[in-house]
């Protein structure tokens, strides 16, 4: 009775690498698509900010590249949990894939941040607690990444980062909070973005379809890597063979 | 059980007495990292009352995790670690007794030396208290981050160094609250609310960390 679907079926690489090959173009083109439309509406449909002028509009690539820092390693946990739970050889795959990706935003937030940071506070670099964990997030990252190239084993590398990544998670939300308390007693009010003021519409639609055009690019980029992982994971295997005979 | 966490922490003390050299170093590199600063930062008593606390926290920090590698390592090599996870014995008991012993061993002996190093950097006698206090509850936390860490590094090329990346953003809260209570009471504040705060650290790291290390060691050792 009901829907006989086999959860697991694209939970094998055989199955999943053609159908992740499909999918890519489709991701791809969205985030093109989506990423002009954001950054027209930013550049230059949004107002000017009456207090911060032109120079805010780093935010449109500052806070999604910002969040989506934080939300692939979330995702990049889960995978590696569900890795190390159901042993799914594809799941490590995956939370590898998103490592990086989920750095270059880390990355991509502080550097913006930074530019930002320059005319309006007047400093590229102030010890501010986002600043901070943010920083702490990218040290996560690269923790990740390096357990699993130090391990040549790739079960043991893909355990031993699940267990580091599980570990991190559950870190994240105290080492957040810790550094938010510090920057409290050390420095007292620093200048945060004004929240009294109520966003443009405009500008917040624009920092939508900005968020949309990452997740995107999130998805076609791990989708890409992840089918290259898989190549490799498997290359002993007769489906490799055949995939890369046939040029797919 | 109890006896059996007794023999593990006894047998480990008993062999770092046996090796008394490496105990030393960890709180020699202690007190020179300490020592260093106001060599850096110059001789100015006020700028080094300001950082003392911070100072002795970080190198605390970095003197035990570097400390971490002998945790496991030795009975990895000669394959003591596999008859321990092979045997019947509860895994996160032996692992809580050898987090035990290398405190007593490498966080112990920091927490002692502390004061002196505090009384350097012109830490005031109430200062020094609070001090000793949040190392006394900070660094075993520290022990059993380091743990899961040194477990998951097992053997590994450039174990040590992979350590410091893995462990030293973990060690960032304990790290925030252990120098801010030494700050608070400094500057008239009362330290009950960063001593608990570290107190709630080491709460859930004891219960969870030995967990996490044997699972690591089951991974390491596969």
């Amino acid at each position: 009775m009901g829907l006989n679907l086999n959860w697991f079926k694209y939970s094998s690489p055989a199955t999943f690498y053609p159908l992740a090959g499909k999918m890519i173009p489709y991701f791809a083109g969205l985030a093109v698509v989506l990423t002009v439309i954001g950054l027209y509406l930013g550049f230059f449909v949004a107002p000017t900010d009456f207090k911060q002028g032109e120079g805010y509009r780093i935010i449109f690539i500052h806070v999604p590249a910002a969040w989506m820092s934080m939300l692939i390693y979330v995702v990049m946990a889960v995978y590696a949990g569900v890795g190390l739970v159901f042993n799914t050889r594809l799941s490590s795959l995956m939370a590898y894939a998103l490592a990086p990706t989920g750095a270059m935003f880390t990355f991509l937030a502080l550097w913006t941040g930074a530019l930002w940071g320059k005319p309006m506070w007047g400093t590229w670099w102030v010890w501010d607690a986002r600043l901070t964990s943010e920083l702490i997030l990218l040290f996560l990252y690269i923790g990740f990444m390096s357990l699993r190239a130090a391990i040549d084993d790739p079960r043991r590398a893909a355990r031993a980062s699940g267990l580091l990544a599980i570990v991190g998670v559950i870190n994240v939300p105290i080492i957040y909070k810790s550094v938010e308390w510090w920057n409290t007693l050390h420095q007292g009010a620093t200048v945060t973005i004004s929240s009294g003021t109520s966003m443009e519409s405009t500008m917040l639609t624009a920092m939508a379809v900005m968020v949309f055009a990452f997740w995107m690019y999130t998805i076609a980029v791990v989708l890409v890597r992840v089918r290259c992982e898989m190549l490799e994971a498997e290359q002993h295997t007769d489906w490799v063979a055949d995939a890369v005979r046939e040029g797919k | 059980m109890w006896a059996v966490f007794q023999c593990v922490v006894r047998r480990d003390l008993t062999l770092a007495m046996r090796r008394r050299a490496d105990v030393l170093t960890t709180l020699f590199f202690f007190v020179i990292v300490v020592s260093l600063f106001p060599l850096g930062v110059g001789p100015e008593m006020d700028i080094l009352r300001m950082m003392g606390a911070g100072v002795v926290w970080v190198a605390a920090l970095l003197a035990s995790m570097l400390s971490l590698g002998r945790m496991f390592s030795a009975d990895y090599a000669d394959g003591t670690l596999e008859q321990m996870v092979l045997s019947p014995q509860p895994l996160t008991l032996l692992v809580l007794g050898k987090v035990l012993s290398h405190w007593l061993t490498s966080g112990l002996p920091l927490v002692l030396i502390a004061p002196l190093l505090g009384i350097q950097f012109g830490l005031s006698t109430q200062a020094l208290l609070i001090l000793v206090m949040a190392l006394l509850l900070g660094t075993p936390v520290l022990s059993l981050i380091g743990a899961v860490g040194a477990a998951l590094t097992l053997g590994l090329r450039g174990g040590g160094v992979l350590v410091s990346l893995l462990v030293l953003p973990l060690y960032i809260p304990v790290l925030i609250f252990g120098a801010g209570a030494v700050d608070a009471s400094m500057s008239g504040l009362a330290a009950q609310a960063h001593l608990a705060l570290l107190g709630a650290f080491l709460a859930p790291a004891l219960v969870f960390a030995p967990w996490a290390t044997g699972w690591a060691l089951r991974i390491s050792l596969d």
